[in-house]
C-alpha cells in the first residue's frame, strides 16, 4: 500500500500540490484523474521520488519515502516499474533487450534464464514476435505494451503508469487497461496510473483520486462517479455529451 | 553575472561528475556500455580524423616548401616543420577541437534527448545511477582510444605529406624523410597523447554535463549541443595554453 500525506509541492511561487492526502491500496488499479496542469503528472513524479515534496511524506507499506537514505531508495525503486507517457524505451536497444534491461540490472539469473523471463514478459503482452525489433520499428501501443512487458519483468510491488493510453486509439488504448488492470490482479501490485481517459475510468477505475488545481477534490470508485453531486467532477467526467447521456440513462433507469 | 552563471555551471559539473564517478552497480553492464562507446566515440572518428589529417599534413608540406622555404634554409626543413606541426599541435590540440564537433554535439544530443524523452527517468525510476551508467562509460571510452587516435592523426599527416612528395612532387622524399627524421624528440609525442587526455576528459565530461541537463525540448537539444561544442572548443584552447607551457 502506498500512502501520501499531506503532500505539497511548490516550483518558485506556484503551489502546485496543495496538501494532498491519500491511500491506494494493493491489487487495485487506482487512478489518478484530472484536468491538464492539474498535478497529476506532478503528485506522480512526488509518489515515484522523481521530484521531491516541498512538505509532507509519501509511504511505501508504512516506510516513509523521505526518511530513506539513498541506498534505500535504490533498493526500493527496484521494486517499482513504471510506464510513461512516452514509453521511455530505450532507442540504442532491441525490444528484448529493453525487457532484459532490469533483470541484466539487477538480477543474479543467467543469460538462459534472463532471455526466458524477458520472452514470458513480452509474451503475456502479445509481443513475442517484435523481441529483435527496435523502438523506432514498432507502433506507439506496441511500445506501450513493450513498456509494461519492461516494468513487470521484476514481478514489481508497485506499478505506476503516466497516462499510459496518451496518444493510442480506443482499442488499443482498452487493450492497455486489460493488460494493466490484469497484471495488477495477478501480481497484486499497487497500481497508480495517471490518466485523463475516461474510458480507462469507467473501465477500470477501482479507486479514483480526482485532483482539481492541487487539491484533492473527490474520492470514490467508478459506481460512485455516476451518482457523484460533485460539480466539479461531473463538469470534467460529463464534459462530452456521450458520457452526459450515458450517465442520464443509467440515473433514469435506476 | 557571468562568473555567477560560471560558478553555478561548474557546480552543478563537479555533482554530476561525483555521481558519474561512482561504482557501477553491475561490472558485466558497464563493460558492455564501455565497449559501445569506443566505438561509438572513438573508432567511428577514425574515419575523419584520417582524413583531415592527411590533408593538413599534405598542406602543411606544401606551405612550408613553396612559401617559407629558402635558398638560406637546409633541404630538410618542409619535412620537420611538418612532423613538429603535426605532433606538437594538430595531432592533439586540433584534432580534439575537430573532435569537440562531431563526439561532443553527438554526446550531448544523445543524452539530451534521452532526458526529454523520459529515458533519463526511466533508469532512475528502476534504481539505476544515470549519471554512471550513462557518462562514465563515455569518459572512460573517449579516454582510451584518444591515443590511438593522435597516433593515426600523426601518421596520417606524415603519409599526407608523402603524397605532396611522389604524387605532387612538390618535394623529393628524400629531403622529406631527412626532415622527418631530423633531431627527433620522443616527448613531443608524449606531450600530445597527455595534452589529448586532458582534451578528452574535456569534450566527453562537458558535453556529457550539457547534454544531461536539458530541461524542454527539442530546441533545448539544439542549444545543449551548440553549447557544449563550443565550451568544449574554448576550455581545449585555454587548457592548451596551460598545458603547452607546463609540459615544453
Amino acid at each position: 500500500m502506498i500512502e501520501i500525506h499531506n503532500l505539497h509541492k511548490r516550483f518558485d511561487d506556484r503551489e502546485v500540490l496543495k496538501g494532498i492526502t491519500s491511500k491506494f491500496e494493493n491489487g487495485k488499479t487506482n487512478l489518478i484523474i484530472g484536468q491538464s496542469g492539474s498535478g497529476k503528472t506532478v503528485l506522480l513524479k512526488n509518489i515515484v521520488g522523481l521530484f521531491t515534496p516541498t512538505e509532507g511524506d509519501v509511504l511505501y507499506d508504512g516506510r516513509s519515502f523521505m526518511a530513506m537514505t539513498k541506498k534505500e531508495r535504490a533498493m526500493l525503486r527496484r521494486e517499482m516499474g513504471m510506464i510513461f507517457q512516452s514509453a521511455a524505451l530505450f532507442d540504442s536497444m532491441s525490444v528484448l533487450e529493453n525487457v532484459m534491461f532490469p533483470l541484466d540490472m539487477f538480477s543474479d539469473m543467467s543469460y538462459k534464464d534472463r532471455v526466458r523471463r524477458a520472452m514470458f514478459c513480452l509474451e503475456r503482452v502479445n509481443l513475442g514476435e517484435a523481441a529483435a525489433k527496435y523502438p523506432g520499428e514498432i507502433s506507439g501501443g506496441m511500445q506501450k505494451r513493450v513498456a509494461i512487458a519492461r516494468a513487470i519483468a521484476l514481478n514489481p510491488r508497485y506499478l505506476f503508469c503516466d497516462e499510459p493510453n496518451s496518444g493510442l486509439d480506443p482499442k488499443t488504448s482498452l487493450v492497455i487497461d486489460e493488460l494493466i488492470h490484469g497484471i495488477t490482479a495477478e501480481y497484486g501490485t499497487t497500481t497508480i496510473i495517471n490518466t485523463h481517459d475516461m474510458n480507462s475510468v469507467m473501465g477500470i477505475g477501482e479507486h479514483i483520486l480526482f485532483i482539481y488545481e492541487g487539491y484533492a477534490e473527490w474520492e470514490g470508485t467508478k459506481d460512485e462517479v455516476v451518482n457523484s453531486n460533485n460539480e466539479k467532477l461531473n463538469n470534467f467526467i460529463f464534459a462530452s455529451d456521450l458520457f452526459r447521456k450515458v450517465k442520464d440513462a443509467q440515473i433514469g433507469g435506476e | 553575472m557571468i562568473v555567477y552563471n560560471f560558478l553555478i555551471h561548474f557546480g552543478r559539473y563537479l555533482r554530476l561528475m561525483g555521481q558519474a564517478f561512482s561504482r557501477p552497480e553491475r561490472w558485466r553492464m558497464f563493460f558492455k556500455q564501455y565497449v559501445k562507446e569506443m566505438s561509438q566515440l572513438g573508432i567511428d572518428s577514425i574515419g575523419i580524423v584520417l582524413l583531415i589529417s592527411f590533408f593538413i599534413g599534405a598542406v602543411i608540406c606544401i606551405q612550408i616548401k613553396l612559401n617559407i622555404q629558402s635558398p638560406w634554409m637546409p633541404h630538410w626543413v618542409s619535412g620537420y616543420v611538418t612532423r613538429e606541426i603535426m605532433l606538437l599541435e594538430f595531432s592533439s590540440s586540433i584534432m580534439c577541437l575537430i573532435l569537440s564537433g562531431k563526439v561532443g554535439s553527438n554526446i550531448a544530443s544523445e543524452l539530451g534527448t534521452m532526458r526529454t524523452t523520459q529515458q533519463i527517468d526511466a533508469l532512475e525510476i528502476m534504481g539505476v545511477n544515470p549519471a554512471s551508467f550513462l557518462i562514465l562509460p563515455k569518459i572512460v571510452g573517449l579516454l582510451t582510444l584518444i591515443p590511438a587516435l593522435v597516433t593515426f592523426s600523426t601518421f596520417s599527416g606524415i603519409i599526407g605529406a608523402y603524397a605532396t612528395a611522389y604524387i605532387g612532387h612538390i618535394i623529393t622524399p628524400s629531403d622529406l624523410t631527412a626532415g622527418l627524421q631530423h633531431t627527433f624528440t620522443q616527448w613531443f609525442f608524449w606531450m600530445g597523447v597527455i595534452k589529448s587526455l586532458f582534451f578528452a576528459f574535456i569534450i566527453s565530461s562537458v558535453s556529457s554535463y550539457y547534454g544531461y541537463t536539458v530541461e524542454g525540448g527539442s530546441i533545448e537539444v539544439g542549444k545543449a549541443s551548440t553549447n557544449a561544442v563550443v565550451s568544449c572548443s574554448m576550455l581545449i584552447l585555454f587548457s592548451d595554453l596551460f598545458l603547452t607551457q607546463l609540459l615544453s
